[in-house]
Parts: structure tokens; sequence; C-alpha cells
């Protein structure tokens, strides 16, 4: 019997660990890196054991440590949570060595499914339906196809190629990519169906061959391969279908003689047909939906399976309404997802009704692993946190997800909320036709939320009007005087915002009675005429305003020169810039300056070459993504100030070019 | 502690009259301040942003704390005369990095911003207002110097300016220049006298003559840069502290310098707290003064709106009620108040006032005047019982108090009643005028009267017969005048006051002048004059 569990992980999936324990009763022990230090997920835990240093190979990739972190605090048991070792099969290996019970499933079985091709080879004998699959890109004998790495998964390392002259260049850059993200660059290509849907069974065996499903997941919105928006049932799936899809989810564990949770991932072809993907042996970032409908908790059936118990008499999962969760990151959608880091000044989601398990009732589920002040870093991967809604219909659920969404603050690093509210709202997605190219498809969902005229004109007014409360609330002289009183008015307080849009400038002007009696914006469309607008309150905090006889709350949370504003319509976050700019030497011109911190990875020019618009000049390796550095425009390389491998922050200077 | 009630009806028929006249004076107010904000008219305003440079109230908005106040001095100065109005310069306090400053700012839309008899004063005003309160003394300079047609009534006097920043900096009161442009001949002494030298690269120029001058008077050739440039002033005379970038670069260095300047303040510091607002609608203010001058008005009504949440406690309410006094508070700060109830000052409210103003000094309180008097009562009775010496007794002790004083003009200011209730001659700190208000040694059509009887008596004397149609023309037309020259805005323009300013103003215009009082210590008098008993 478990009595002190490990978890050899962090973020969300470690805190949903140590939640079903302590329920169980289970003592926990956390474990953390360096830049974990004051991460949510070592204070849920009993006990935490540092791991020094911030890289994950240095620290929640040492199965050496783990194990002796579980010796020296007396667990008994390792769960390995997904990604890092969850599908590590040497780990599985050492951690029984070292006499300690390992919740996943057999070794035997993690590394036969982490070798895709054999494992393909093995199923598709079984009778699992697959694509066909190409070891030797020589003889790919039809495009598009899709270069998977042959170990990992959550899409790293992938690439479609859609003819033979793209071919090399996508192995090449998944084989790096791979290799990078989980220290093998094997990769092989598999026919890419367009159109297709994600559809995948969650299974649980026990030891004693008892093997369950419980229904399917459809996770066809994606980004780069990566799942974004996750639901069950999923609409595409008919009862037939379904049993279909168990019975070969079925099949595939128990050729590979499987024990524990895992998912067996299939491709839905627009034909109805469907295909083996690959099986994840290991709890899935999304196994919350599938909780919700169906009624259990996935991580205490891990537990009671890892235990030598037998699984309780599962029926397949009775109809219990709808569940869809979306990934919350920290990145910039529109920015080619690029990962945005710092600090999360606050993070609230409103009504929520559980964290880490089924609500009771239909409602609000949260996973996160973030807290107010979270340092957002390079090191790990993106996911702040998921969102769940249970509704009793897929609409229900999509609706409440979308408005939870809208009304909670995130406030610090850009995410890609406002997408998942546009797909949750889309017509498409409502009607259920969505395939993995939804994103591709639909380019109207990169919009921002908070993005028209009026909206941004009325934020930056809001931020403008809380920054002058809180200017006179902290007022050392004259506190008592109305704001900004002139006896003889003339001009305007002014401030000048840097917001995604551009930059907005704003002027208002009180009457002596603290009425707005005057506010304009510029930088924001100057056509559209700007509504009648009267101040109803105003405070450090945020505006209401009575805009033509509507009342609209803006919340205002500023943190240093960022405001965040948060109102119905959507959020913003919009950056003061100074009063009085001090004058200090800018950049050289043309200089390419790091978007992003991260690592330098390969630098493909040196000074004295020419270089054409467009080419690339250097890589940046961050959050385990590459990302291309290219040159503007033509010109000649003056200089490139870093070297492969330094580590840069943003606005480090990459390369100077000569403009032609 | 007692709050004042009101007996303010809005749907009265005199609210309604009174408002109304207010507003007609108000109209003429803002048609006043239209023209001082308009500066030196479009086109040359024009000119003026199209070179990039800002106007004077521009630079204001800039240099001072963002939502602060800023309240404008002498705002319509020369209003009434053959300069335009405002005098081609803006003045004022304001609050630079939490400090409050006095802010003089050329305007050089207005004739180069050269500097008018007008100009000089206002410019002078500001300056006492400095040094009596303590407020640091920012200049931004751009100015032609010397209007030279008028410059008979300006040379002479005008060096006090220079005198007075000096002056200034030995009373440790620190004093700052940005040269923005011209600060040539006798104003280059602005920069020169000050403690801290801002000039903008490329626009100052900063010399005692110019190219043509030097080239008559030695046969130098030479150009503006190496004359007087922001660059050869920095770098080799040593008379700029700080070269700035541009306009606003030199805004930022004032702001650089001020918050190094270790200020604080000696006066004490409000009560702490938020300050209560007023309890009754401040908007009555435009209709609780009387339409006709001749009605008196309870200046209760006045205090309800005044003072911090209309609380006052009234001294000596039963005796010589034609006078009011009592202790509020505005702002947080203590304060004593002797208001006019009914116009004429008797020997008892003189008597009153007199021990009020020695109470006040005794406990370091300032005082505050609300005028509204038609002078000390006049008649044998009066004479006979002594009201000269009584009126001696209030004079002597207003002039002789030594807490600040702040004086609003709310309706009449005639006679010696302007002086026993702190006129400008007796140098209240501040003193405002509300719009309706009017001074003079006596009534328009009293003084006409006056004139009427002289001449009559005089006619008779000689024999003559009197010309009665002569004197209905006569007594018009000085009533005309008089009238006319006793008007808030005439006075204004002369500088025998602060401001006119909206009385729905009144209390954060006495708000922001007792903060900068107390920027000074606040010490009552140790002795007065003898009084005479």
């Amino acid at each position: 019997m478990i009595r002190r569990l490990l978890v050899a992980n962090r973020g969300e999936i470690a805190r949903r660990v140590l939640a079903t324990c302590r329920q169980m009763g289970i003592e926990t022990v956390a474990v953390y890196s360096d830049a974990d230090a004051r991460s949510p997920h070592v204070a849920d835990a009993d006990c935490a054991v540092h791991l020094p240093g911030d890289a994950a190979t240095a620290t929640y990739l040492r199965g050496d440590l783990l194990i002796a972190a579980a010796h020296r605090t007396g667990a008994d048991a390792i769960h390995p949570g997904y990604g890092f070792l969850a599908e590590n099969a040497d780990f599985a290996n050492a951690v029984a060595d070292a006499g300690l019970v390992w919740v996943g499933p057999p070794a035997k079985a993690i590394a036969l499914m982490g070798l895709k091709i054999e494992a393909k080879a093995l199923l598709a004998e079984a009778g699992v339906p697959m694509l066909p699959t190409f070891t030797d890109p020589e003889l790919v004998d039809g495009f598009p196809v899709l270069v998977k790495a042959s170990t990992g998964g959550g899409g790293r390392g992938m690439r479609v190629a859609r003819d033979r002259d793209a071919l090399a260049d996508a192995i090449a850059s998944a084989r790096r990519e791979a290799a990078s993200a989980f220290g093998d660059g094997t990769v092989f290509c598999e026919r890419y169906v367009e159109g297709a849907r994600h559809i995948e069974v969650q299974v649980i065996a026990d030891a004693h061959g008892t093997i369950r499903t419980l229904g399917e997941r459809e996770c066809s919105i994606q980004r780069r391969h990566q799942k974004l928006i996750e639901e069950t049932p999923s609409p595409a799936v008919t009862p037939a279908l379904r049993e279909e899809l168990c019975a070969a989810a079925m099949t595939a564990a128990r050729t590979v003689g499987y024990v524990g949770a895992g998912t067996v991932e299939f491709l839905l072809a627009p034909s109805g047909r469907f295909y083996f993907l690959e099986m994840n042996t290991r709890l899935q970032v999304e196994h919350p939906v599938t909780e919700c409908v169906a009624g259990v908790d996935l991580v205490q059936l891990q537990l009671q399976v890892a235990d030598g118990g037998t699984l309780p008499p599962l029926a397949e999962p009775p109809a219990r309404g709808h569940a869809i969760e979306v990934r919350l990151c920290a990145e910039d959608p529109a920015y080619a997802w690029r990962p945005s880091t710092g600090t999360l000044h606050r993070f609230r989601v409103r009504d929520v009704a559980t964290e880490f398990r089924p609500p009771p009732r239909p409602g609000l589920r949260l996973d996160s692993g973030v807290d107010d002040g979270s340092e957002i870093g390079v090191h790990y991967d993106s996911l702040l946190a998921k969102l769940i809604a249970w509704a009793p219909t897929r609409a229900g659920a999509a609706r409440l997800l979308a408005s939870a969404l809208v009304r909670s603050d995130i406030h610090g690093v850009l995410t890609n909320r406002d997408l998942l509210v546009r797909v949750l709202r889309h017509e498409a997605f409502l009607a259920g036709t969505i395939d993995t190219g939804f994103l591709d498809h639909h380019p109207e969902v990169f919009t921002p939320l908070l993005s028209s005229v009026d909206g941004v004109r009325l934020a930056c007014l809001a931020v403008a009007l809380a920054g002058a409360a809180e200017r006179r609330a902290t007022a050392s002289v004259l506190p008592a005087a109305p704001s900004g009183w002139r006896n003889v008015p003339s001009g305007w307080q002014t401030s000048v915002y840097d917001a995604p849009a551009g930059r907005v400038e704003v002027g208002y002007r009180f009457d002596r009675d603290g009425r707005l009696a005057s506010w304009w914006t510029r930088g924001v469309d100057a056509e559209q005429p700007q509504p009648e607008v009267a101040v109803v309150h105003s405070d450090p905090s945020g505006v209401v305003f009575d805009v033509e006889g509507i009342r609209l709350a803006f919340g205002v949370h500023r943190v240093g020169g960022v405001s965040f504003v948060d109102s119905a319509e959507g959020s913003i976050a919009v950056t003061e810039l100074p009063r009085f700019p001090e004058p200090t030497a800018e950049l050289a011109e043309g200089s390419l300056v790091a978007p992003l911190p991260g690592a330098v990875g390969r630098v493909l020019v040196s000074p004295g070459q020419h270089v054409g618009a467009g080419e690339l000049l250097m890589t940046l390796e961050a959050m385990k993504l590459e990302h291309p550095v290219h040159a503007p425009a033509a010109g000649v390389v003056a200089s490139i100030p870093v070297r492969a491998g330094a580590q840069v922050d943003t606005g480090t200077v990459l390369a100077v070019l000569t403009p032609e | 502690m007692a709050i004042l009630g009101t007996a303010v009806n809005p749907r009265g028929q005199a609210y309604q009259e009174n408002r109304s006249a207010m507003l007609d004076r108000l109209a003429e107010l803002d048609a006043a301040l239209d023209d001082a904000r308009a500066g030196g008219g479009e086109k040359y305003v024009a000119r003026h942003h199209a070179r990039g440079k800002l106007l004077p109230r521009e630079r204001i908005e800039l240099l001072v704390d963002r939502d602060t106040p800023f309240l404008e001095l002498s705002p319509v100065a020369a209003w009434g005369t053959d300069f335009p109005v405002g005098a081609s310069v803006v003045t004022g306090i304001g609050v630079v990095e939490d400090v409050e400053c006095v802010i003089v700012a050329n305007d050089p839309t207005v004739r180069g911003g050269a500097v008018n008899p007008y100009t000089l004063a206002k410019t002078r005003r500001a300056g006492e207002i400095s040094l009596a309160n303590r407020l640091p003394m920012i200049n931004l300079v751009e100015s032609g110097g010397a209007d030279l047609p008028s410059q008979a009534d300006i040379f002479i006097p005008g060096g006090r300016v220079f005198r007075d920043l000096t002056r200034l900096s030995a009373a440790r009161i620190p004093t700052v220049t940005v040269v923005f442009g011209n600060a040539t001949a006798g104003g280059a002494y602005v920069p020169g006298m000050s403690d801290y030298t801002i000039m903008v690269r490329d626009r100052a120029k900063v010399f005692l003559a110019g190219p043509p001058l030097v080239k008559m008077a030695t046969g130098e050739a030479t150009d503006d840069e190496s004359l007087g440039g922001a660059v050869m002033h920095a770098s080799r005379s040593g008379l700029a502290d700080y070269l700035a970038e541009d306009e606003r670069d030199g805004l930022r260095l004032v702001r650089q310098v001020v918050r190094r300047l270790n200020r604080r303040k000696l006066g004490p510091a409000p009560r702490g707290g938020p300050a209560a607002a007023p309890r009754h609608d401040v908007g009555d203010l435009l209709a609780v003064p009387s339409a006709d001058l001749r009605l008196p008005y309870d200046p209760r009504e006045v205090l309800g709106r005044v003072l911090d949440g209309s609380e006052f406690d009234e001294f000596k309410p039963a005796y010589g009620a034609a006078l009011c006094t009592g202790w509020g508070e505005l702002h947080g700060y203590p304060i004593g108040v002797l208001a006019n109830v009914r116009g004429v000052l008797f020997s008892e409210e003189a008597q009153k006032a007199a021990q009020f103003i020695q109470l006040a000094n005794a406990v370091d309180t300032p005082l505050l005047f609300l005028q509204n008097t038609t002078g000390y009562m006049v008649g044998t009775e009066y004479e006979q019982r002594g009201i000269i010496k009584h009126g001696a007794l209030m004079i002597n002790a207003v002039a002789n108090s030594t807490v600040p004083h702040l004086t609003v003009t709310i309706g009449a200011s005639f006679g010696a009643g302007n002086y026993g209730m702190c006129g400008r001659a007796y140098e209240p700190r501040f003193l405002f005028t509300w719009p309706n208000a009017k001074s003079a040694v006596m009534g328009p059509a009293q003084l006409a009267g006056v004139l009427s009887i002289v001449a009559r008596q005089a006619a008779e004397a000689k024999g003559q017969v009197y010309d009665e149609d002569a004197d209905r023309a006569m007594r018009a037309m000085v009533e005309q005048q008089i009238e006319s020259e006793s008007a808030a805005l005439y006075l204004s323009g002369r500088l025998y006051d602060d401001g006119v300013i909206d009385p729905r103003d009144t209390r954060t215009v006495l708000g922001i002048c007792l903060s900068a009082i107390h920027s000074g210590p606040v010490q009552g008098a140790d002795g007065f004059g003898v009084f005479r008993l």
C-alpha cells in the first residue's frame, strides 16, 4: 500500500496528483528546480526536495536525483505526471529496481510504445488500422507527409512536408527539435491526411488483466500539432464509431500488455475511417474532461492499479453531459506563438467550482500550476493552467468556458486566452465542424478580443483615469484639491501608452466638480466619432463609464509602467511611455534584437556576408522551440555580436545589418 | 462644533436673478480669460508651434505633476489697458515633484514676450508670493526684453526683478530658470541671477548684446551661437548648468533639479485624513451674492460652501453682529474668519475684529477676510462715540497681525472698510475677487452725489444758479466712470488682486493658497501698535 508518494513533476500536473493523494491520505513529496522554488506545487506537498539548477536536464529529467529524493524522504512510490520522465522506460525500471512503486505502465510497454515505428508494426499486425509509414525518406511515395519524432510527443519534432523539396528541411528541423527535446533525433514519415480530426480513447488497465475504456476525447483544435482545446464526447463520434474506436484501443492496450492509464490516439479522416497514431503511456494533459463526464478520478485509479488493486467495475461512461478543456498558455498566438515570459502578477479565474477534481455538478474546474506572482520562465513549457467547463450540452460548456476566460484576470504575460475564446465562440466550432487545421482555416480567431476602436479608446482612457485617481489618492500636497483643477483651463492631462495596436495618446480634463469635462485619444482610428462618456466612478483599481447610457466597467491593475485592463469585451495590457524620456543613445540602425529570452542556436551568417530579405540569419532556442531570426531586408551583415549557445535576453542585439 | 445651515432657496426668484447676474459677470470673465489664453493670436501661436515650440501654458502643463491643481495668478493683468490681456506672461502656483513652486512663463507669442509695465507688475507680484510663502521660483524664459515704447515705465523699476531673484536665493528660496529662446540684455540676468540655469540646445540665446550691437560697439563680427548659445554657455561661460536637448528635456531637467532641493514645509501640516467637503451645494455660490450690491447677504451661506464639512464655530455671535467672526478648517488647515454680515462696520464690530485678530495671532492661526463692506459708519452719533478710534483699532490689528491673511472680495469693498478688512494695501498673502465685486473709495452713486452737493454749494456761495441739467449729466458720467473703475476686471487688470475667480472655485483657490502659505512658517505677532482704547 502506497504510504508516501513523490511526484516527479512540476506545475499543474504535480498539483493535480498531489490533490488526489491528499484525498486518499497518501503523504506527499514534491521536487523543485531553482526556478520553481516558489511554485505552488511545492507548497501543496507535505515536504519538498530541491533539485539544483533550472534546466530540465539538470532537474526533472534526472532520474537518479529523483530516486535519491524518494529515498531521503521515505517515499515508497513515484508518480511521473506527464512529460519529463513519464514515458522513459529506463526510469520506470530504475524506480522499480530501487524498490519503489512506479505509478505507470510496465517499462516494457513504455519502451515498446516509445518506439513508434516498431509499435505501429506490431499493432498493425494485431489489426489496428494504420496509415502508411516510411522510415526511409527515399521511399516516401506521395505527399503531403508528416515528419514525426520516433520518441516523445506533445507535437514536438513534427513537420509537414508538402513536396519532396521541403522534405529534407522538414526532416532536419524535426531531428534537431526532437534531439533537443527528447535526446533522440530519430524521425519517420507518415502519410498526412488533410482535414483529419484527432480522436483518442482513454484506457485504464489493472495488473490482473482487466482493461477498460473511458470513451473518447477529441483534440482537433491544435496549434503546431500541440493540443489547445480538448473535449468529450466528440461531436464526430457516433455510438457505432465509438464502439469501433474503443475496441481498437482495447486491442492496442492488450497487445502490449498494458497496465495503468493510457491513451490511444487516432486520426479520424474525413472519409470516416480512423487510423492509429500512437499510444501515450501516461496520464494525458486533457484527462480532466474524461473525469468530468465519466465521473472518475483517473489519478486515483492509477494509484489503485499501481498498488496492485483491481479496477472497480466500470461500465462505459453513462451520458454525463459534455466537458471542454482549454490549455491556457503563456504565448503570443499573433506572433508565431512566441512564448511569453515574466511575472504573472495576477491570475484570477472567477466562479471556479473545483480545482483538480470534477465539480460535483456541472460547472468550472481549474487545474492551475501558477499563482499571483509566479515567474514564467523559459525553462519549461508554457502551460499556465487548464480550465475545464462541464455542462449538460456542448454548446453550454463552450459558452461557460468562453465567458469564464473573458472574466479572468491574467496579468503579466501574454496568453492565448483571446484565441481560445474566439474559437469557443466560433460558429464552425459550435457546429462541431472542426479538424486539426482549424486555426489555419479560421485566421479570424487570432484577432484580440478587445480590438474595437471604442474598446481600445475606453481601455486607454480607463488606464489614464485610474492613474489619475491613484496619483490624487497618494498626493502628498494638495490632496483635497480637485483632480487637475485649473482656474484658467487651457490644456489636457495627457498620457501616452504603448498598446497592442500601437501608440495611443489620451487626453482628459475634469471640471471643478470632478466630472469628465473633455477627453480624446490619438493613435486609435480617428475617423470614428468618439462616444459621449461620463465617469460613474473611478479609483486606482478601475473605472466605470456611462457610454451613451450604457454602463461599462474597466478593471485596471497597474504594475510599474504596465497596466492590465479587463472589461467585458476583453483585456489588454498597455505600457505607459515615460513623460520625459531620457535622451539616450539609440540602437544602431539595422540592429536585430532578440524578441524573447533564450539561447542562440545556429548562426548561419557571418560579418561581411550579403543576405537577402527574409533570409534565415540564426535561430534562437527558447522553451524548447526554435525561433528563426530572418533578415528584415536585403543587406550586408555588419556584425554578429552573439555566438552560438549564448544566453540572450529580450532586446539583446543579435545582428546588425547594413541595408542595401 | 457647529454645522452651518442654509436658507438658500433655489426655487426663489432672488436665486434666479442673482444667479443670472453672476453668470453674466462670469461670461465677461471668460471672455477676458479667452483673450489671455489666445496669447498673441492664432497667427503667432501657429508660427510658434511650427517652430516646434510650446506655448507658456503648454510648458507649465508639462512641468507640473500630473493631475495636480495649478492656480494661475493675475490672469487678466492689463485688462482694460492698451496692453494685451495677460500681460505677455503666465504666472501661478503649481506642484513640481511634490513641491509647490511659483512658476513664471513668458508668452513669446505676445510681441515676442516683451515686458511692458503690466508684465513687470505681474512678474514682481509672483516674486512677492514666492518670497512671502517661501515657494521655489521657476522661470520659463523666452522674452525679447523690454517693450521699447514703454521703456520709460519699466527700465528703472524693472531692475527689481533681478534684485528680487537674488534676494530669494539669499533667503534660501531656490530659483530655477530654463531659457527656451531669447533672454538678452537685461533679460540675461534672469538666468544670471538664478540658482540653477538650464538652456535649450539651438534655442537659447543669452547675451548682453547681439551681433549687430557688438558690431556697432567693438567692430567684432560674430554670431548668436558664439555669443550666447546653449552649448557655449554650458561648456564655455558656465552660465548654463544643464544643457537641454529640447523643450521637454528642459522641463525634465527642472523637475530633476526640484527633486533634489530637499524642500520641506516649515508650517504645520494640515489635519490628517481627507478633508470633509462642504455639506451644501457649492453651485449655490452663483446665487448667494445679491445681484444688487446694496443688499447685504449672509456670508455664512458662503462659509457653509467653503469650509470643511460646513463646520464653523462662531465667536461672539451676539456682539457686533454686522461682522461675523469664528473658526473653521479649510482643506484641513485651521482658519479664523472675519466676514461682513451687513456692510456697515460700527464701533462694536471694529472692537470685535481687533480682539479676534489678536486671538488668531495668539494661536498662530491664519485669517480669512470675506469683504462685503460699505465702510465704517458715519454720522454725528458715531463720530462722537469714537468710530475713528475703533476703526483704527481694527486697522492696527490687521496691519500688525503676522499670521497669514487671505482676502476674498465677495461684494462691496468701499471706504476704509477695504483697509480694515485687509485690502490689498494691507498685504494679505493672497487676495481674490468675485466677479460681482466692486471696490472704490465709496459707491458710484454716493461719489457722484457728493460731487453734486459740493458743486451746488460752490455755486450757491458764488450766488450762481445751479445748472440742474449739467448736474444730471455730470452725475451720470461720474457714476459711469466710477462704476467701471470699481469693477472686478478693471481692478484685477491693474493687479489690485491676484485674480478674479469663479465663486464656485473659492474653496479650491483658498486651499491652494493655504497649502502654499504653510510652505513658510505660520507665526502670530508678538506685539501690535499702541491700541487707542
